[in-house]
């Protein structure tokens, strides 16, 4: 059964094996409000955790996604391109962002669990 | 209410519904009558332009009925208060449209024989005299195009002094509260940008910024009166600081209606200083331009000012026009020409109608009827600082807690009033932030009217009509705007309609 | 004072609601010994009548380009302009109108803006345009730092004949961004080979169409040069009335299209304030420097316009955003869009076709004389000519006689070896046949 992450700044991680999907919780999506632009990143890129890697965009505010996890991007979900909107209807599934081969597992440690992401979003309301 | 009367043109009275030009295209027509061109051999050499360019053409009847028309779509100062917080929409007085339009300065080329423009170079020389004399500053670079065109050019000239005395530094300090020019500005011209904290008054947090000051270091940047409306009352200590430091103490002139004529930048250990000539100095915000940006500067920084530059000898005036002829250390050149020089007359004939003593009561009134409107107003709405405030009077939306209501909304409601809305969600600092700048020139009796009006408003989103907010404005010629729409498909241009 | 609307008594009033005892109080922040006691030493205030009379005394020590024959041009055009145009853009709703963000009530600029930027993409041969820059040379320089964020290079190659000013300005800009821009010396004698000079890390190519001395060429080659290593070529328009004779940028597919848009409704102001025009693909719109505005439509489903894309502009942004630009040139826009406007395909090429046919009439007079030779092949309304006497000195004597020949080149290549004896001259609609034979008549004497 796969395990989900969470960091301070409202990214969330899926791990299946090597492969962590990423994407911005509902929370997240709800504080910016309707997307209208996604930059992905290239597939290929390597990361280290906490670096800069994707860029979203509301109407009148820009934002960085960093990834949780260090690694390599393996696959990118090319459909929020055309239709940023998926994230905001779905943010924990349809609208995930980048798959990243996770170079080392022990980085998950670092993360937060569900609730304690729950706690903190409960605490900043 | 009875329902809006729905017509048959979809006019609305004086109202129009006005198609684009491309709409009324009436191939063939023109509103210019010119000559038939000579019978020549063409020199293109063989690059002629082939085909159709696509601009309609409209008669000149037409075309002035179409922009006037567009022209009645705008709120202006001319029809009414524009409080928008740090953009200083004071009167734009014609007398200095009039003054710009004298041949003698609209009518003259920017390479004529310096001998053929001795007038125009004293237009500029005495628009920095009188810049230069209200800053308490011994240099003006006269030359930028706009506010934000000034803030990298101080940037420059402190990093081109920085490196000339060996000292390269990496790193601008701005705080939190300053506009985005500021971080901007520090980035285009290769710095990385640290963010300094405000404290509980409003102000920059002192030590936070001494914290923050090192070796590499190479510029403060602060805008004072700062975008709270409040005076940096540590000033005095933060130039200290930031000289101890070995770094440039950089001020955002934008607030300076506030203090001109009372308190001159220089005395406050300013190193630096760009001058907004559309906010303090009345030339007309068009729309969103033309700006005009000179800066101030120290003796220890004007060496390095961009080129071109006035000088003046026993035989007149001249132009320094490029490095290479300057016996000072210009760090090169960021405008085509001289700069703004249209701006500067009507900036000039602003200066000269006010006087020294005129402009003095300038930064009063503004500062008068701020206080005014925050005195006014703190019991119906919220304030995050204790006054008194500056030129401007900020407001946050702890007012509208549980109101279902926004500053957003708050602000289109404030629309169908008659009444542009202040500057909104800026400063950062402060939630919901709604930030008023009277101006100088607005007289007590509006005044009154806006206060009246703030208040019925806010005792009617207190009062639970929150839906009357959601839909407002009714009254304007389009209501609010899909502006997710717009930005995930961007239409930039009119594309004629597929057959 | 007439500008300042408070009586005594209202004042008194305002500071007993404030609850403070005088305006001092209300500077108390601002340090004691900041407070100037006095006011600054400057003249008191004036009555309209004696600002009117000092300002007009100091505009009459001027001989300006608009009263007397004049072929002034190197980046600056004395054009026609209609009088609706100066009238429409004063009135007050414009004039007096701040930046349209909230577009309920500020859809005025912003149509017009939409109609200025779908004209400045029909001229430019561009997918789509901003909503104005500074001004030309200002434009250049984002072009190029634009260019530098598309491709992630910082190289850039700028020919020699590029507009000086501009040059210097980008020069400017690039140095303090750590670009590094490659110039071949101007060179008016032959073309440049660019293309020679383009490698895997250049960001951009930028040249100018027609060139500083007037030539005119077909950038198509060059742009595939670029394009074959990735780069961009950007072209620069100093006179974009030139746009109704000759090809588009666009059509020679170019990237960016950075101009000058003085020549269309704006007058010469000694340079400023212009109206900066760019252009560019579709593709390219988010690294787009500048304010950009969008067709949408209101809640009750009528078409209407905001402006779009902020996310890339300082406001938001910051230290992240593609340029520091807060502003456009709104009312210089406003000035060009009314021309054009007016102009409509028909006026604005027959504008382009009188001003090349009349500058082909001087060239040919002028080839005519002895000593004087036209160095160009091909212009449009600007070419070059060598006199046989250095062209600064001409021109000031030819000036105290209320005649404006030209530009000396060396004004602006001041340390170019052969360029001192060089003279542009440019020719517009304005240009009568008696001001043509004021300069054949000058030219022989002053050269004699």
């Amino acid at each position: 059964m796969a395990t989900i992450k969470y960091t301070k700044e409202h990214e969330w991680v899926r791990v299946e094996g090597d492969i962590g999907t990423v994407g911005i919780t509902d929370h997240a999506q709800q504080q910016l409000g309707d997307l209208v632009f996604i930059e992905l990143p290239a597939i290929g890129k390597k990361v280290a955790q906490g670096d800069e890697a994707a860029v979203i965009e509301s109407v009148k505010a820009a934002s960085e996604v960093y990834a949780p996890i260090g690694g390599e991007v393996v696959e990118v979900n090319a459909a929020l391109g055309d239709d940023p909107a998926k994230v905001n209807a779905d943010a924990m599934g349809g609208g995930w962002f980048f798959k990243i081969r996770i170079a080392n597992p022990k980085e998950l440690d670092a993360l937060l669990d569900e609730a304690s992401y729950q706690d903190l979003v409960g605490e900043s309301h | 209410m009875s329902a809006p009367a729905v017509t048959i043109t979809g006019h609305r009275g004086l109202q129009h519904e006005e198609p684009l030009i491309f709409e009324r295209d009436s191939p063939g027509m023109t509103g210019v009558d010119l000559p038939e061109p000579a019978p020549v051999n063409d020199r293109l050499g063989g690059l002629g332009r082939q085909g159709r360019i696509g601009l309609p053409g409209l008669s000149e009847p037409e075309v002035v009925r179409h922009y006037l028309r567009l022209s009645q779509k705008n709120y202006a100062i001319d029809a009414g208060m524009y409080p928008l917080g740090s953009c200083t929409m004071k009167h734009n007085p014609r007398l200095n449209e009039k003054m710009a339009r004298l041949p003698g300065f609209a009518g003259v080329h920017p390479l004529q024989p310096v001998s053929t423009v001795q007038g125009a170079l004293e237009l500029i020389g005495a628009t920095g005299h009188w810049l230069s004399v209200l800053t308490g500053m011994p240099a003006v670079a006269m030359s930028p195009a706009a506010g934000a065109h000034g803030e990298l050019t101080g940037l420059m000239i402190i990093r081109a002094a920085l490196e000339d005395r060996g000292d390269a530094r990496k790193r601008v300090l701005v705080p939190e509260s300053a506009h985005g020019t500021n971080p901007a500005s520090a980035a285009a011209c290769g710095y990385v940008v640290e963010s300094i904290p405000a404290n509980e008054r409003g102000r920059v947090d002192l030590g936070a910024l001494k914290a923050a000051l090192g070796p590499d270091v190479a510029a403060f940047m602060l805008t004072n009166p700062n975008t709270c409306g409040l005076f940096e009352s540590d000033i005095i200590e933060i130039a200290q600081a930031v000289h101890a430091a070995g770094a440039f103490f950089y001020c955002d002139g934008a607030n300076f209606n506030a203090i001109v004529g009372r308190v001159r930048p220089a005395d406050l250990g300013i190193d630096c200083m760009h001058i907004n000539l559309h906010k303090t100095f009345s030339t007309p915000h068009g729309g969103g331009g033309p700006g005009s940006g000179p800066v101030v500067l120290s003796a220890a920084l004007a060496p390095y000012a961009p080129v071109p530059y006035v000088v003046s000898d026993k035989n007149g005036f001249r132009l320094v026009e490029s490095v290479e002829e300057s016996d000072a250390k210009p760090f090169g050149r960021i405008k085509g020409f001289h700069g703004q020089v249209g701006m500067f007359v009507r900036a000039l004939a602003y200066m000269m109608s006010l006087g020294s003593d005129g402009l003095r009561q300038v930064a009063e009134d503004a500062v008068l009827n701020a206080n005014y409107l925050l005195a006014s107003l703190k019991d119906t709405l919220s304030v995050p600082f204790e006054g008194p405030c500056m030129h401007e009077a900020l407001f946050d939306d702890r007012f509208l807690k549980d109101t279902g209501v926004s500053t957003l909304d708050f602000a289109k409601a404030m629309i169908d009033e008659g009444f542009h809305p202040m500057t909104m969600y800026f400063p950062l600092v402060v939630h919901g932030a709604l930030l008023m700048e009277p101006t100088e020139t607005e007289s007590k009796a509006t005044l009154d009217t806006f206060i009246a009006m703030v208040r019925g408003l806010a005792e009617r989103a207190k009062g639970g009509d929150a839906d009357y907010f959601h839909g407002a404005p009714r009254l304007t010629p389009r209501r609010r705007l899909d502006e997710t729409a717009a930005a995930r498909n961007p239409i930039l241009r009119w594309s004629p309609p597929a057959n | 004072m007439r500008y300042l609307p408070l009586t005594g008594d209202e004042r008194r009033q305002m500071l007993a609601t404030i609850g403070a005892k005088s305006v001092d109080d209300l500077f108390r922040d601002v340090p004691e010994a900041a407070r100037l006691k006095d006011a600054v030493d400057l003249p008191p205030m004036s009555g309209e009548m004696e600002v009117d009379r000092a300002l007009s005394a100091m505009a009459a020590k001027n001989l300006p380009a608009t009263a007397a024959p004049s072929f002034l041009g190197a980046g600056a055009y004395r054009h026609f302009v209609p009088a609706a145009v100066d009238h429409l853009i004063q009135r007050g709703e414009f004039l007096t109108a701040y930046t349209p963000y909230q577009p309920e009530i500020s859809q005025g600029t912003l149509q017009y803006l939409f109609e200025f930027q779908t004209q400045v993409a029909l001229i430019t041969g561009c997918e789509v345009a901003n909503a104005s820059m500074y001004d030309g040379a200002t434009a250049c320089a984002e072009a190029v730092m634009m260019a530098g964020r598309i491709t992630k290079r910082n190289k850039a190659v700028m020919s020699g004949a590029l507009h000086p000013h501009y040059r210097a300005v980008a020069a400017t800009y690039a140095r303090f961004l750590g670009m590094t821009l490659t110039t071949p010396q101007p060179d008016w004698t032959k073309s440049e080979d660019l293309a020679g000079l383009i490698d895997a890390e250049t960001a951009c190519v930028v040249v100018q169409n027609p060139d500083f001395f007037g030539r005119l060429a077909d950038r198509k080659a060059l742009a595939d040069a670029c394009h074959a290593v990735g780069a961009l070529l950007i072209v620069v328009v100093t006179e974009v009335v030139s746009l109704g004779a000759i090809r588009s940028p666009g059509a020679m597919d170019a990237d960016i299209v950075a101009a000058e848009g003085q020549s269309l409704g704006n007058a010469l102001n000694f340079g400023g304030p212009t109206v900066g025009l760019m252009a560019t693909r579709q593709k390219f719109v988010r690294q787009l420097p500048g304010r950009l505005v969008g067709q949408t439509t209101d809640v009750d489903g009528r078409r209407g316009f905001v402006l779009t894309l902020s996310t890339r502009e300082q406001h938001i942004r910051r230290d992240k955003a593609t340029s520091n630009i807060c502003t456009n040139s709104g009312l210089c826009a406003l000035a060009f869009t009314i021309h054009l406007t007016m102009l409509g395909e028909e006026g604005f090429t027959r504008m382009a076709a009188v001003n090349h046919a009349n500058a082909v009439k001087l060239a040919e007079r002028l080839a005519g004389l002895p000593g004087i030779k036209v160095v160009n092949d091909s212009f449009f309304n600007e070419f070059t000519v060598r006199l046989p006497k250095p062209a600064a000195g001409v021109v000031e004597t030819l000036a105290g006689k209320g005649l404006f020949a030209g530009v000396p080149v060396s004004r602006l290549l001041p340390e170019t070896p052969g360029a001192e004896t060089l003279l542009l001259v440019a020719v517009t609609e304005t240009n009568t046949d008696d001001d043509m034979d004021r300069l054949i008549d000058g030219l022989k004497e002053a050269t004699r």
